[in-house]
C-alpha cells in the first residue's frame, strides 16, 4: 500500500515544474525568433505600403493633379461668383 | 445688349465639368491601359492631349456658329460670342500643341542621334505643321479684329474672316496630316488614335469621351465668363 502512496503536494510541485521548464525554453526562444525577424526585415527592400506609396507613388501624382485641378476650378468659379454680382449691380 | 438670364447663369453644367474633370484625372491615371511598345505609360496623354484638339474643334464650331448667327441678324451680341468662344478655342489649340511637343520628344526622338536632329525630324511632320498653320490663321483673326476701329465693320469682317478659317481647319488638321506620311497615329486613312485594333481598348474609351466633354465644358464656362464680362464692359460703354 504504501508504495501506491503518492503525495498530493508533491505531484502539484512537480507539474509545477515542468510548465516552468516550457516557459524557460520559450523565453529563451524569444529573442532569437527577434533576430531572426531582424534580419529578413533588412534583408527585403523597404515597403511602407500605404495608399500614397504603393502602386509606384502613382497616387501621389494624382494627387498634384487633383489639386492643380482644384485650383484652377475654384478660380474660376470665384470669377463667375464676381461677375454674377457685377451682373447683379448693373442690372 | 441685356444680361437675360441663360445657360450661362445655370450651375449643373458646370456641375458636370467639374465632376468630369476629376473622374479624369482619378480614373486616367490609375485605370487600366494596353501595354504597348515605346508609349508604355505616354497613352495616358490620351485624355489630356487629345482632349485640348477635340474640345478646340468643338469651340471653333460654336464660334463659327455664332458669327453665322451674326451675318444673319446683325445682333452685336453673337460678333462677342464668337470671338470669345475662338480665343478659349486658341487656348486649348496651344496647350494641344506644347503637349504633343512634349509628348513626341519622348516617344519619336530617336534615342541614338542627338537631340537636335530628333527635333529636326519631329518638325517636319506633317501634322504639326498643319496644326501650326490652323492656329495661325487662328491668330490673324484675333489681329483682324482689332485692327479695325468700326464696330461693325470689324463685326462683319472678322465674322467673314471667322468662317474662311473653320474652312481652312479641315484641310490643314483632319485631310492633309492623314495623306503625307507622319510619325503621328493616323496615317493610310485610319482614325488617329482611336482605333479599336491598333491604339486604344474599349476601357480607355470610358475615360476618354468623359474626358472630351468635362475639358470641353471647362472651356465653355471660360468662354462664357469672358462673354459675360465683355457684354458688361459694352453695357456700361453704351450707358
Amino acid at each position: 500500500m504504501d508504495c501506491h502512496f503518492e503525495d498530493p503536494l508533491q505531484f502539484i510541485e512537480r507539474k509545477k515544474d515542468v510548465r516552468m521548464k516550457i516557459i524557460r525554453q520559450l523565453f529563451l526562444l524569444l529573442p532569437a525568433l527577434l533576430l531572426s525577424l531582424l534580419t529578413l526585415a533588412q534583408s527585403k527592400p523597404v515597403e511602407m505600403a500605404d495608399t500614397m506609396r504603393s502602386n509606384g507613388r502613382i497616387y501621389v501624382v494624382v494627387a498634384v493633379a487633383l489639386t492643380i485641378m482644384a485650383g484652377l476650378i475654384l478660380y474660376v468659379f470665384r470669377l463667375d461668383r464676381k461677375l454674377s454680382r457685377l451682373e447683379k449691380e448693373s442690372n | 445688349m441685356t444680361n437675360e438670364k441663360n445657360y450661362m447663369h445655370k450651375s449643373w453644367w458646370k456641375i458636370t465639368a467639374v465632376l468630369l474633370l476629376i473622374y479624369t484625372v482619378i480614373a486616367g491615371f490609375l485605370g487600366p491601359v494596353p501595354h504597348l511598345p515605346l508609349l508604355q505609360e505616354t497613352i495616358r496623354n490620351l485624355y489630356f492631349h487629345v482632349c485640348m484638339w477635340f474640345a478646340m474643334m468643338i469651340l471653333f464650331t460654336v464660334s463659327v456658329v455664332n458669327s453665322i448667327r451674326y451675318l444673319r441678324s446683325f445682333n452685336l451680341k453673337y460678333d462677342i460670342y464668337a470671338r470669345q468662344f475662338a480665343v478659349v478655342a486658341i487656348v486649348f489649340g496651344i496647350l494641344g500643341y506644347i503637349t504633343g511637343a512634349i509628348w513626341a520628344s519622348y516617344t519619336w526622338a530617336d534615342p541614338n542621334k542627338p537631340a537636335a536632329n530628333s527635333f529636326s525630324t519631329i518638325a517636319r511632320d506633317p501634322k504639326l505643321i498643319g496644326a501650326a498653320i490652323a492656329l495661325l490663321v487662328y491668330f490673324a483673326y484675333l489681329i483682324l479684329r482689332d485692327s479695325v476701329q468700326d464696330m461693325d465693320k470689324k463685326a462683319r469682317i472678322s465674322a467673314v474672316y471667322n468662317i474662311f478659317a473653320y474652312a481652312i481647319l479641315f484641310p490643314s488638321i483632319w485631310i492633309l496630316p492623314r495623306i503625307l506620311p507622319s510619325l503621328h497615329p493616323g496615317n493610310d486613312g485610319e482614325n488617329p488614335a482611336l482605333d479599336v485594333k491598333n491604339d486604344i481598348d474599349s476601357g480607355m474609351r470610358t475615360v476618354f469621351y468623359p474626358a472630351v466633354i468635362g475639358w470641353t465644358l471647362l472651356g465653355v464656362w471660360i468662354a462664357t465668363l469672358k462673354i459675360r464680362f465683355s457684354l458688361l464692359k459694352e453695357k456700361k460703354m453704351s450707358a
